[in-house]
Protein backbone atom coordinates (compact mmCIF):
# COMPACT_ATOMS: atom_id res chain seq x y z
CA UNK A 1 0.00 0.00 0.00
CA UNK A 2 1.21 3.25 -1.07
CA UNK A 3 1.53 6.08 1.63
CA UNK A 4 0.74 9.42 1.27
CA UNK A 5 3.64 11.25 2.26
CA UNK A 6 1.87 14.52 2.51
CA UNK A 7 -1.07 13.57 4.59
CA UNK A 8 -1.13 15.09 8.03
CA UNK A 9 -1.05 11.65 9.54
CA UNK A 10 2.19 10.70 8.08
CA UNK A 11 3.83 13.78 8.23
CA UNK A 12 2.68 13.98 12.30
CA UNK A 13 4.61 10.48 12.22
CA UNK A 14 8.04 11.48 10.59
CA UNK A 15 8.07 14.48 12.73
CA UNK A 16 7.95 12.52 15.85
CA UNK A 17 10.58 9.87 14.35
CA UNK A 18 12.71 12.62 13.36
CA UNK A 19 13.29 14.33 16.95
CA UNK A 20 13.44 11.07 18.57
CA UNK A 21 15.98 9.50 16.66
CA UNK A 22 17.59 13.36 16.41
CA UNK A 23 17.51 13.83 20.42
CA UNK A 24 18.90 10.30 20.85
CA UNK A 25 21.98 11.11 18.71
CA UNK A 26 22.18 14.35 20.85
CA UNK A 27 22.04 13.44 24.19
CA UNK A 28 24.65 10.73 23.67
CA UNK A 29 26.85 12.92 22.03
CA UNK A 30 26.60 15.40 24.82
CA UNK A 31 26.95 12.65 27.70
CA UNK A 32 29.94 10.89 25.56
CA UNK A 33 31.79 13.87 25.47
CA UNK A 34 30.91 15.31 29.11
CA UNK A 35 34.09 14.54 30.74
CA UNK A 36 36.49 16.36 28.44
CA UNK A 37 34.44 19.24 28.23
CA UNK A 38 34.74 19.47 31.93
CA UNK A 39 38.19 19.35 31.83
CA UNK A 40 38.95 21.72 29.27
CA UNK A 41 36.73 24.29 30.78
CA UNK A 42 38.28 23.24 34.46
CA UNK A 43 42.28 23.90 32.65
CA UNK A 44 40.91 27.32 31.26
CA UNK A 45 39.61 28.64 34.74
CA UNK A 46 42.93 27.63 36.35
CA UNK A 47 44.57 29.34 33.35
CA UNK A 48 42.53 32.66 33.85
CA UNK A 49 43.20 32.55 37.73
CA UNK A 50 46.78 32.29 36.89
CA UNK A 51 46.77 35.22 34.04
CA UNK A 52 45.36 37.16 36.98
CA UNK A 53 48.63 37.08 39.33
CA UNK A 54 50.65 37.35 35.64
CA UNK A 55 51.82 33.65 35.40
CA UNK A 56 50.94 32.71 31.69
CA UNK A 57 49.93 29.03 31.65
CA UNK A 58 48.59 26.82 28.88
CA UNK A 59 46.82 23.63 28.63
CA UNK A 60 49.18 21.35 29.10
CA UNK A 61 50.88 22.84 32.17
CA UNK A 62 47.84 24.64 33.77
CA UNK A 63 46.98 21.67 36.12
CA UNK A 64 51.01 21.91 37.52
CA UNK A 65 51.66 25.61 37.79
CA UNK A 66 48.11 26.03 39.33
CA UNK A 67 48.77 23.72 41.99
CA UNK A 68 52.18 25.03 42.52
CA UNK A 69 51.18 28.64 43.02
CA UNK A 70 47.67 28.65 44.18
CA UNK A 71 48.09 27.85 47.88
CA UNK A 72 45.07 27.53 49.37
CA UNK A 73 41.01 27.64 47.84
CA UNK A 74 38.82 29.44 50.27
CA UNK A 75 35.00 29.70 50.13
CA UNK A 76 33.17 32.39 51.91
CA UNK A 77 29.45 33.46 52.33
CA UNK A 78 27.71 36.68 51.90
CA UNK A 79 28.84 38.05 55.31
CA UNK A 80 32.77 37.27 54.68
CA UNK A 81 32.54 34.42 56.84
CA UNK A 82 34.79 31.40 55.91
CA UNK A 83 32.94 27.94 55.19
CA UNK A 84 35.45 25.41 53.81
CA UNK A 85 39.52 26.15 52.76
CA UNK A 86 41.61 23.56 51.38
CA UNK A 87 44.79 23.38 50.14
CA UNK A 88 44.36 19.74 48.37
CA UNK A 89 44.85 18.51 45.00
CA UNK A 90 41.94 19.79 42.57
CA UNK A 91 39.32 17.84 42.11
CA UNK A 92 36.80 19.19 39.55
CA UNK A 93 34.54 16.19 40.23
CA UNK A 94 34.57 17.34 44.02
CA UNK A 95 31.55 19.90 44.60
CA UNK A 96 32.76 20.66 48.09
CA UNK A 97 35.37 21.91 46.35
CA UNK A 98 36.16 25.50 46.70
CA UNK A 99 37.05 25.53 43.14
CA UNK A 100 34.14 23.99 41.96
CA UNK A 101 32.00 26.99 43.13
CA UNK A 102 30.10 28.05 39.74
CA UNK A 103 30.23 31.74 39.81
CA UNK A 104 28.65 32.48 36.73
CA UNK A 105 25.68 29.68 37.56
CA UNK A 106 25.16 31.42 40.73
CA UNK A 107 25.43 35.02 39.35
CA UNK A 108 22.79 33.80 36.59
CA UNK A 109 20.14 31.72 38.70
CA UNK A 110 20.00 34.27 41.51
CA UNK A 111 22.53 37.63 41.68
CA UNK A 112 21.39 38.96 38.06
CA UNK A 113 17.67 39.34 39.14
CA UNK A 114 18.36 40.32 42.82
CA UNK A 115 20.89 43.27 41.80
CA UNK A 116 17.91 44.75 38.79
CA UNK A 117 15.77 44.71 41.30
CA UNK A 118 17.84 46.07 43.87
CA UNK A 119 18.85 49.18 41.40
CA UNK A 120 21.78 50.37 43.61
CA UNK A 121 20.23 49.76 47.12
CA UNK A 122 22.74 48.11 48.57
CA UNK A 123 21.08 47.04 51.67
CA UNK A 124 17.67 45.67 49.47
CA UNK A 125 20.78 43.58 47.24
CA UNK A 126 21.80 42.14 50.86
CA UNK A 127 18.49 41.51 51.96
CA UNK A 128 17.40 39.61 48.65
CA UNK A 129 20.48 37.44 48.47
CA UNK A 130 20.76 36.67 52.22
CA UNK A 131 18.51 33.14 51.96
CA UNK A 132 20.09 31.56 48.97
CA UNK A 133 23.19 30.41 50.58
CA UNK A 134 25.65 31.50 47.88
CA UNK A 135 29.54 31.04 48.41
CA UNK A 136 32.30 33.22 47.04
CA UNK A 137 35.15 31.55 46.12
CA UNK A 138 38.88 33.06 47.08
CA UNK A 139 42.41 31.73 45.53
CA UNK A 140 45.24 32.74 47.78
CA UNK A 141 48.35 32.56 45.74
CA UNK A 142 52.03 32.93 46.60
CA UNK A 143 54.15 34.35 43.60
CA UNK A 144 57.72 33.60 42.89
CA UNK A 145 58.59 36.31 44.90
CA UNK A 146 57.00 35.60 47.92
CA UNK A 147 54.18 37.97 47.74
CA UNK A 148 50.77 36.82 48.70
CA UNK A 149 47.95 37.56 46.38
CA UNK A 150 44.03 36.98 46.22
CA UNK A 151 42.65 36.34 43.74
CA UNK A 152 38.86 36.90 43.63
CA UNK A 153 36.40 36.12 40.40
CA UNK A 154 33.98 38.96 39.46
CA UNK A 155 30.70 37.96 37.20
CA UNK A 156 28.34 40.55 35.69
CA UNK A 157 26.70 41.72 32.29
CA UNK A 158 27.68 43.50 29.64
CA UNK A 159 25.56 44.92 26.74
CA UNK A 160 24.63 42.00 25.56
CA UNK A 161 25.54 39.13 27.90
CA UNK A 162 27.77 37.72 30.88
CA UNK A 163 30.92 39.51 31.20
CA UNK A 164 33.44 37.61 33.93
CA UNK A 165 36.97 38.09 35.27
CA UNK A 166 39.85 37.44 37.45
CA UNK A 167 40.48 40.44 39.87
CA UNK A 168 44.36 39.28 41.97
CA UNK A 169 44.82 41.75 44.91
CA UNK A 170 48.01 42.29 46.84
CA UNK A 171 48.77 41.32 50.86
CA UNK A 172 47.18 44.89 51.63
CA UNK A 173 44.18 43.83 50.33
CA UNK A 174 43.50 46.99 48.57
CA UNK A 175 45.85 47.45 46.18
CA UNK A 176 45.29 45.48 42.77
CA UNK A 177 47.90 43.26 41.66
CA UNK A 178 46.33 42.65 38.14
CA UNK A 179 42.94 41.82 36.95
CA UNK A 180 41.52 40.03 33.55
CA UNK A 181 38.53 39.90 32.12
CA UNK A 182 36.05 38.17 29.47
CA UNK A 183 33.24 38.10 27.93
CA UNK A 184 30.55 36.08 25.53
CA UNK A 185 28.72 38.26 23.24
CA UNK A 186 30.21 41.91 23.52
CA UNK A 187 30.34 44.72 20.40
CA UNK A 188 33.97 43.50 18.74
CA UNK A 189 36.29 46.42 18.91
CA UNK A 190 34.05 47.94 21.66
CA UNK A 191 32.81 46.45 24.27
CA UNK A 192 34.98 43.42 23.69
CA UNK A 193 38.20 45.13 24.18
CA UNK A 194 37.84 44.73 28.01
CA UNK A 195 40.13 41.47 27.59
CA UNK A 196 42.40 43.32 25.62
CA UNK A 197 45.88 43.86 27.80
CA UNK A 198 45.70 47.40 27.22
CA UNK A 199 42.54 47.65 29.29
CA UNK A 200 43.58 44.85 32.27
CA UNK A 201 46.83 46.96 32.08
CA UNK A 202 45.19 50.17 33.65
CA UNK A 203 44.43 48.14 36.55
CA UNK A 204 47.35 46.93 37.71
CA UNK A 205 48.92 48.89 41.36
CA UNK A 206 45.36 51.05 41.73
CA UNK A 207 44.01 50.98 45.05
CA UNK A 208 40.28 50.05 46.34
CA UNK A 209 38.87 53.29 48.16
CA UNK A 210 37.65 51.47 51.55
CA UNK A 211 36.09 54.18 52.73
CA UNK A 212 34.66 56.04 49.64
CA UNK A 213 31.42 55.73 48.39
CA UNK A 214 32.64 53.17 45.95
CA UNK A 215 35.37 50.92 46.61
CA UNK A 216 36.68 51.45 42.21
CA UNK A 217 35.20 53.20 39.44
CA UNK A 218 35.51 52.50 35.69
CA UNK A 219 34.95 55.92 34.13
CA UNK A 220 33.23 57.00 30.97
CA UNK A 221 35.94 56.91 27.66
CA UNK A 222 37.99 59.95 28.42
CA UNK A 223 37.63 61.00 31.66
CA UNK A 224 40.19 62.02 34.26
CA UNK A 225 41.26 58.47 36.77
CA UNK A 226 42.96 58.92 39.91
CA UNK A 227 44.23 56.16 41.86
CA UNK A 228 40.65 54.30 42.38
CA UNK A 229 39.59 54.73 38.89
CA UNK A 230 40.37 53.53 35.65
CA UNK A 231 39.72 55.41 32.17
CA UNK A 232 36.32 52.71 30.80
CA UNK A 233 36.06 51.80 27.11
CA UNK A 234 34.98 55.04 24.59
CA UNK A 235 31.94 53.33 22.85
CA UNK A 236 31.90 50.26 25.13
CA UNK A 237 30.33 52.37 27.97
CA UNK A 238 27.59 49.92 28.89
CA UNK A 239 30.49 47.04 29.26
CA UNK A 240 32.23 49.56 30.84
CA UNK A 241 29.90 50.04 33.67
CA UNK A 242 29.44 46.21 33.50
CA UNK A 243 33.33 45.79 34.81
CA UNK A 244 32.12 49.00 37.66
CA UNK A 245 29.44 47.01 38.78
CA UNK A 246 30.93 43.32 39.03
CA UNK A 247 33.54 44.52 40.73
CA UNK A 248 32.24 46.89 43.15
CA UNK A 249 29.84 43.94 43.96
CA UNK A 250 32.11 40.91 44.29
CA UNK A 251 34.80 42.91 46.26
CA UNK A 252 32.43 44.31 48.98
CA UNK A 253 31.66 40.46 49.87
CA UNK A 254 35.46 39.59 50.09
CA UNK A 255 35.96 43.06 51.85
CA UNK A 256 34.00 41.54 55.00
CA UNK A 257 35.95 38.71 54.90
CA UNK A 258 39.29 40.20 54.62
CA UNK A 259 37.95 42.49 57.77
CA UNK A 260 37.33 39.88 59.80
CA UNK A 261 41.08 37.90 59.27
CA UNK A 262 42.87 41.54 59.97
CA UNK A 263 40.84 41.88 63.14
CA UNK A 264 41.95 38.05 64.02
CA UNK A 265 45.08 38.61 64.11
CA UNK A 266 44.89 41.49 66.02
CA UNK B 1 7.47 1.36 -21.16
CA UNK B 2 8.84 -1.12 -18.47
CA UNK B 3 12.04 -2.39 -20.38
CA UNK B 4 12.86 1.47 -20.68
CA UNK B 5 12.86 2.07 -16.91
CA UNK B 6 15.02 -1.39 -16.59
CA UNK B 7 17.61 -0.04 -19.65
CA UNK B 8 17.85 3.03 -17.73
CA UNK B 9 18.99 1.69 -15.08
CA UNK B 10 21.46 -0.69 -16.20
CA UNK B 11 23.36 2.05 -17.75
CA UNK B 12 23.97 2.65 -14.43
CA UNK B 13 26.45 5.95 -14.91
CA UNK B 14 29.82 5.48 -13.03
CA UNK B 15 30.26 7.53 -9.54
CA UNK B 16 32.59 9.73 -11.72
CA UNK B 17 30.99 10.39 -15.49
CA UNK B 18 31.34 13.59 -16.90
CA UNK B 19 27.98 14.67 -14.99
CA UNK B 20 29.73 14.15 -11.50
CA UNK B 21 32.79 15.84 -11.92
CA UNK B 22 30.86 18.84 -12.96
CA UNK B 23 29.12 18.74 -10.01
CA UNK B 24 32.45 18.38 -7.95
CA UNK B 25 34.76 21.04 -10.10
CA UNK B 26 31.98 23.40 -10.85
CA UNK B 27 31.74 24.96 -7.69
CA UNK B 28 35.44 25.21 -7.01
CA UNK B 29 35.67 27.99 -9.98
CA UNK B 30 32.49 28.16 -12.31
CA UNK B 31 29.53 28.54 -9.43
CA UNK B 32 31.69 29.11 -6.58
CA UNK B 33 29.32 29.34 -3.93
CA UNK B 34 31.30 32.53 -2.23
CA UNK B 35 32.69 34.39 -5.01
CA UNK B 36 30.14 33.82 -8.05
CA UNK B 37 26.92 32.92 -5.66
CA UNK B 38 28.14 35.18 -2.55
CA UNK B 39 26.93 32.88 0.16
CA UNK B 40 28.16 32.31 3.05
CA UNK B 41 29.74 35.82 3.24
CA UNK B 42 29.12 36.53 6.28
CA UNK B 43 31.94 33.85 8.31
CA UNK B 44 34.04 34.13 5.37
CA UNK B 45 34.97 37.74 6.63
CA UNK B 46 35.16 36.47 10.68
CA UNK B 47 37.04 34.00 10.91
CA UNK B 48 39.87 34.79 8.36
CA UNK B 49 42.24 36.20 10.57
CA UNK B 50 44.08 33.26 11.09
CA UNK B 51 44.81 30.22 8.69
CA UNK B 52 43.86 27.66 11.94
CA UNK B 53 40.41 29.24 12.29
CA UNK B 54 40.03 28.70 8.47
CA UNK B 55 41.02 25.19 8.12
CA UNK B 56 38.75 24.07 11.27
CA UNK B 57 35.88 26.10 9.94
CA UNK B 58 36.19 24.83 6.79
CA UNK B 59 36.48 21.10 7.73
CA UNK B 60 33.21 21.73 10.13
CA UNK B 61 31.50 23.31 7.29
CA UNK B 62 32.59 19.97 5.08
CA UNK B 63 31.64 17.69 7.82
CA UNK B 64 27.96 19.23 8.19
CA UNK B 65 27.95 19.88 4.07
CA UNK B 66 28.08 16.08 3.53
CA UNK B 67 25.78 14.46 6.12
CA UNK B 68 23.44 16.91 5.65
CA UNK B 69 23.50 16.31 1.68
CA UNK B 70 23.28 12.82 1.95
CA UNK B 71 21.17 12.18 5.13
CA UNK B 72 18.81 14.58 3.00
CA UNK B 73 19.03 13.20 -0.39
CA UNK B 74 18.71 9.45 1.51
CA UNK B 75 15.15 10.28 3.32
CA UNK B 76 14.27 12.52 -0.10
CA UNK B 77 11.74 10.44 -1.09
CA UNK B 78 10.09 9.75 2.91
CA UNK B 79 10.13 14.01 3.25
CA UNK B 80 6.97 15.52 3.45
CA UNK B 81 6.75 17.91 1.38
CA UNK B 82 4.89 20.38 3.68
CA UNK B 83 7.74 20.21 6.60
CA UNK B 84 10.98 19.87 4.44
CA UNK B 85 12.69 22.75 5.30
CA UNK B 86 12.29 22.19 9.21
CA UNK B 87 13.66 19.02 8.39
CA UNK B 88 16.56 20.13 6.69
CA UNK B 89 16.99 22.62 9.30
CA UNK B 90 16.88 19.90 11.90
CA UNK B 91 19.25 17.57 10.11
CA UNK B 92 21.98 20.91 9.59
CA UNK B 93 21.45 21.83 13.21
CA UNK B 94 21.81 18.71 14.56
CA UNK B 95 25.46 18.18 12.83
CA UNK B 96 26.08 21.51 13.63
CA UNK B 97 25.77 20.70 17.50
CA UNK B 98 27.79 17.39 17.23
CA UNK B 99 30.60 19.30 15.67
CA UNK B 100 30.16 22.12 18.12
CA UNK B 101 30.52 19.52 20.67
CA UNK B 102 32.85 18.03 19.39
CA UNK B 103 35.71 21.17 18.89
CA UNK B 104 34.72 21.85 23.21
CA UNK B 105 35.88 18.49 23.56
CA UNK B 106 39.07 18.39 21.18
CA UNK B 107 40.19 21.79 20.11
CA UNK B 108 38.92 23.71 23.00
CA UNK B 109 40.99 27.09 22.23
CA UNK B 110 39.78 26.99 18.54
CA UNK B 111 36.21 26.47 19.55
CA UNK B 112 36.87 29.64 21.85
CA UNK B 113 37.38 31.55 18.91
CA UNK B 114 34.74 30.24 16.70
CA UNK B 115 32.48 30.79 19.25
CA UNK B 116 29.37 31.76 17.62
CA UNK B 117 30.38 31.12 14.44
CA UNK B 118 30.57 27.39 14.51
CA UNK B 119 26.61 27.69 15.60
CA UNK B 120 25.92 29.79 13.04
CA UNK B 121 26.77 27.07 10.30
CA UNK B 122 23.37 26.56 10.66
CA UNK B 123 22.48 29.67 9.25
CA UNK B 124 24.78 29.40 6.33
CA UNK B 125 23.59 29.57 3.02
CA UNK B 126 25.46 27.85 1.19
CA UNK B 127 24.15 24.27 3.15
CA UNK B 128 20.63 24.90 2.84
CA UNK B 129 20.61 25.99 -0.54
CA UNK B 130 22.35 22.83 -1.55
CA UNK B 131 19.77 20.78 0.30
CA UNK B 132 17.12 22.49 -0.98
CA UNK B 133 18.18 22.99 -4.46
CA UNK B 134 19.96 19.34 -5.22
CA UNK B 135 20.04 16.88 -1.94
CA UNK B 136 15.93 17.01 -2.42
CA UNK B 137 16.11 16.26 -6.00
CA UNK B 138 19.10 13.89 -6.80
CA UNK B 139 20.47 10.44 -5.33
CA UNK B 140 22.92 10.02 -2.56
CA UNK B 141 26.12 9.36 -4.41
CA UNK B 142 25.92 12.59 -6.87
CA UNK B 143 24.57 14.83 -3.18
CA UNK B 144 27.42 13.41 -1.93
CA UNK B 145 30.09 14.79 -4.44
CA UNK B 146 27.80 18.23 -4.71
CA UNK B 147 28.59 18.52 -1.28
CA UNK B 148 31.94 17.91 -1.31
CA UNK B 149 32.33 20.56 -4.38
CA UNK B 150 30.58 23.08 -2.77
CA UNK B 151 32.53 22.82 0.51
CA UNK B 152 35.66 22.63 -1.20
CA UNK B 153 34.26 25.95 -3.42
CA UNK B 154 33.80 27.28 0.03
CA UNK B 155 36.99 26.55 1.38
CA UNK B 156 39.90 27.25 -1.11
CA UNK B 157 38.53 30.96 -0.70
CA UNK B 158 38.23 30.83 2.75
CA UNK B 159 41.70 29.68 3.12
CA UNK B 160 43.49 32.11 0.94
CA UNK B 161 41.77 35.11 2.61
CA UNK B 162 43.34 33.88 5.50
CA UNK B 163 46.90 33.02 3.97
CA UNK B 164 46.84 36.84 3.08
CA UNK B 165 45.24 38.01 5.91
CA UNK B 166 47.41 36.32 8.33
CA UNK B 167 50.43 36.66 6.55
CA UNK B 168 50.86 40.70 5.96
CA UNK B 169 48.52 41.56 9.34
CA UNK B 170 50.48 38.96 11.68
CA UNK B 171 53.55 37.96 9.77
CA UNK B 172 52.72 34.58 10.78
CA UNK B 173 51.04 31.13 9.56
CA UNK B 174 48.97 29.04 11.99
CA UNK B 175 48.08 25.58 11.49
CA UNK B 176 45.68 23.68 13.98
CA UNK B 177 48.08 21.42 16.60
CA UNK B 178 51.06 23.50 15.68
CA UNK B 179 50.51 26.87 16.79
CA UNK B 180 51.24 30.53 14.97
CA UNK B 181 54.53 30.39 13.48
CA UNK B 182 56.71 33.79 12.63
CA UNK B 183 58.52 33.53 9.82
CA UNK B 184 59.53 37.48 10.02
CA UNK B 185 62.96 37.46 11.96
CA UNK B 186 62.50 39.87 14.55
CA UNK B 187 65.04 42.53 13.92
CA UNK B 188 62.90 43.13 10.56
CA UNK B 189 60.64 44.85 12.28
CA UNK B 190 59.96 48.49 12.94
CA UNK B 191 60.04 48.24 17.28
CA UNK B 192 63.49 46.41 17.05
CA UNK B 193 64.77 49.19 14.57
CA UNK B 194 64.24 47.62 11.51
CA UNK B 195 61.68 48.37 8.44
CA UNK B 196 59.02 46.24 8.70
CA UNK B 197 55.72 46.66 10.37
CA UNK B 198 52.59 44.25 10.31
CA UNK B 199 49.53 45.99 8.51
CA UNK B 200 46.72 46.32 11.11
CA UNK B 201 44.13 46.39 8.96
CA UNK B 202 44.43 43.23 7.65
CA UNK B 203 43.36 42.16 10.57
CA UNK B 204 39.83 44.44 10.66
CA UNK B 205 36.72 42.49 8.86
CA UNK B 206 36.82 45.74 5.72
CA UNK B 207 40.19 44.04 4.39
CA UNK B 208 38.32 40.45 4.48
CA UNK B 209 35.51 41.89 1.65
CA UNK B 210 38.47 43.90 0.23
CA UNK B 211 40.46 40.52 0.24
CA UNK B 212 37.34 38.13 -1.28
CA UNK B 213 36.61 41.07 -3.60
CA UNK B 214 40.63 41.19 -5.05
CA UNK B 215 39.87 37.25 -5.59
CA UNK B 216 36.59 37.81 -7.49
CA UNK B 217 38.28 40.45 -9.68
CA UNK B 218 41.43 38.20 -10.45
CA UNK B 219 39.00 35.21 -10.76
CA UNK B 220 36.61 37.14 -13.63
CA UNK B 221 39.69 38.36 -15.53
CA UNK B 222 40.59 35.00 -16.20
CA UNK B 223 37.33 33.36 -16.26
CA UNK B 224 35.59 35.86 -19.14
CA UNK B 225 32.54 34.08 -19.09
CA UNK B 226 31.31 34.96 -15.15
CA UNK B 227 30.94 38.43 -16.14
CA UNK B 228 27.51 39.64 -16.41
CA UNK B 229 25.77 42.22 -18.91
CA UNK B 230 24.66 45.40 -17.77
Amino acid sequence: MAIDKNSTGYTFLFSIAMVVVVGTALAFTALSLKDRQDANAADKKMMDILGAIGVSADRTNANALFAEYVVERVAIDLDGRQVSATSAAVDPTDKADPFSIDVKKDYRASIKSAVKAADGDEAALAAALSDKALEFPLFRCVTDAGQNLYVIPVVGSGLWGPIWGYVALEEDMTTIFGANFDHKTETPGLGAEIKESFFTDKFKGKKLDIEGSALFSVLKGGAPTDENSVDGITGGTITSKGVDEMINRTLKVYLRYFESQTRAQR
Amino acid sequence: MSTETAAATAKKESLFSKKNRKLLVDPLDDSNPITVQVLGICSALAITVQLQQAVIMSLSVLFVMIGGNVIVSLLRNMIPDRIRIIVQLVVVASLVIIVDQALKAFQPDISEKLSVFVGLIITNCIIMGRLEAFALGNKPGPSFLDAIGNAMGYAWILLAVSIVREVFGSGAISLPGMGQVKFLPTEWFMSEGGFYENNNLMILPPMALITVGIIIWIQRSRNQALIEEN
